[in-house]
């Protein structure tokens, strides 16, 4: 299989004006094809959710708008700046909070990465060891270490998936409260239908290595979980993740719905 | 306090002042039984001094030995022969670790040699050495370069083997090239399983340097050991022997205090501090 055409994209914006615009992405592993003709465009500023069941391609998705894989067939264009915020936080234990929040930065890095530790509100644990971390504050130097970057495209591979759920509503206050200061375009891949609701534009929904949904959200934040258009959206996404939810259930108040 | 409340556990022994942890007296008391049955044998005739010293004599031997400048110029000679000999391994070790952990040609090329050398019996490799060397300095410190490259180079390939990929491939996301991903992440992560590594080196090359010393040697502990034979002196031998005990702890002592310094990071390390 050809390498594909691999960009760092213009700056201002690819032909029809979005920093992220992929086309004809075919990607497979042996004879298990993981993405197939696969077509997405995230325009600037635009909060993207990315769901899908285990195995449906949305994180290989992720890793090729990261720059992390490199296989496969068509046309990718990201931003020259965009940065990742994976699922655990990655951080190299042996550095220190900033420095981890610095890697790779060549000027000005100990300012930069303490300014960003403030957005993330971390500024206390600047100097600690990552091992000291609880899952949420590693999760925020995670999230400060891929907002120094400037980044206009911001990726997060189901950043909360690990974190407990009040500290999960707390993150989810943060990158948006981040996201309306910084306005990056954001993909975030998650299994979290409520969080999917309550942070993005849009939920778009992969299967089987394509595109097999695409919800415009346009409620706007916060979002109340109770409302008629949230549960019908609601509804419709678990539906096509192969949820069926009775009518019962639909509440948001009852088991069935996930933390966030 | 009610004392009866806790019936069960003996009281501390008090000197001056001072409680000692009756657990700690109890284990003092064997070795110092013995020591006692050794003096007394050694007084009573029992342990003929050509056979073993008695542990009076050899404490006076060494401070004679400390005295008389002997032992210092002996020690330091054995010291300066282990520094340079592990250096000389450390290095080769390590920079044959890093070719074959850092690429796939560098891995295929001197992995096999070094797992066939390392099976050798180094020890028994003096014979070869002198032949090769002769019976000057050299053969003493290759054998301590020998013995003491082993022992890093398998722990820092491991290491470096053992680096978490993720770590890698977030170093890589966040745009570090090859040798910055090497200096931040590949060789701080193989840091731990190495410093095991040089306290293994450590112990093998005192170890060698016990034997090449025995090599024609005319300074050094070694040779204060062998001369001694010769006069049937067994109160030097084991002073150079505890010597050598000395120094190996010594040494131990000093790669440890490096580790706690440089992997203040590690969980355990962490727990203690706090």
């Amino acid at each position: 299989m050809a390498p594909f055409d691999f960009t760092g994209g213009p700056v201002n914006g690819s032909p029809n004006g979005c920093p992220v615009r992929v086309r004809d992405l075919e990607l497979s592993f042996g004879d298990s094809p993981l993405l197939r003709r696969l077509d997405l465009d995230i325009a600037a500023g635009e909060f993207v959710a990315l769901l899908g069941r285990s195995g449906s391609g949305k994180t290989t998705l992720l890793r090729v708008l990261a720059g992390l894989e490199r296989r496969g067939s068509g046309t990718v264009e990201v931003p020259a700046a965009s940065a990742v915020v994976f699922q655990e936080a990655r951080l190299l234990p042996w550095k220190r909070v900033w420095e981890n929040v610095a890697l790779g930065l060549r000027d000005g890095a100990r300012e930069r990465a303490h300014a960003a530790l403030g957005e993330v509100e971390l500024l206390h644990r600047a100097g600690a060891w990552p091992l000291t971390l609880s899952g949420g504050e590693a999760q925020r130097a995670g999230l400060a270490r891929a907002l120094v970057r400037e980044p206009r495209l911001l990726l997060l591979d189901e950043p909360f998936a690990s974190i407990d759920a009040l500290t999960r509503l707390k993150m989810h206050e943060l990158v948006l409260a981040l996201w309306e200061s910084h306005r990056p375009s954001v993909l975030l891949v998650t299994h979290d239908v409520d969080e999917a609701l309550g942070l993005a534009d849009r939920a778009v929904v992969i299967d089987g290595g394509r595109i097999a949904a695409e919800i415009p959200i346009d409620a706007p934040r916060p979002r109340d979980p109770s409302s008629p258009s949230y549960v019908l959206r609601r509804r419709e996404l678990l539906a096509q993740l192969g949820v069926l939810v009775p009518n019962h259930a639909d509440s948001p108040s009852t088991f069935a719905r996930s933390a966030a | 306090m009610d004392e009866s409340a806790i019936p069960a556990r003996p009281r501390a022994f008090r000197f001056d002042g001072i409680s000692v942890d009756p657990k700690v007296v109890r284990r003092f008391i064997s070795p110092l039984a013995i020591l006692l049955l050794w003096q007394l044998g050694s007084m009573y005739h029992v342990i003929p001094a050509t056979k073993l010293a008695a542990p009076t004599t050899i404490l006076a031997t060494f401070w004679s030995l400390s005295a008389s400048g002997e032992l210092p110029r002996d020690l330091s000679v054995s010291l300066g022969r282990v520094l340079v000999g592990l250096l000389a391994g450390v290095c080769a070790g390590a920079v044959l670790a890093l070719v074959a952990g850092l690429s796939r040609t560098g891995d295929d090329s001197v992995d096999p040699v070094m797992q066939g050398l390392r099976t050798l019996p180094y020890l028994g490799m003096s014979p070869l050495l002198i032949l090769w060397f002769g019976i000057g300095e050299f053969p003493k410190l290759a054998l301590v370069a020998f013995a003491s490259a082993f022992p890093v180079y398998l722990t820092l390939l491991g290491g470096i083997r053992a680096v978490d990929p993720k770590l890698i491939e977030a170093a890589q996301a966040f745009g570090l090239d090859r040798w910055e991903t090497i200096r931040a992440v590949i060789l701080p992560g193989a840091l731990a399983p190495a410093l095991v590594g040089l306290r293994y080196a450590l112990g093998a090359a005192w170890l060698s340097l016990v034997v090449g010393e025995q090599i024609n040697a005319d300074r050094g502990i070694g040779y204060l050991i062998m001369d001694a034979r010769d006069f049937l002196r067994t109160d030097v031998i084991v002073v150079g022997l505890l010597v050598y005990a000395l120094l190996g702890l010594a040494t131990d002592a000093i790669v440890r205090l490096v580790e706690r310094r440089a992997l203040e990071w590690r969980p355990s390390i962490l727990r203690e501090a706090r």
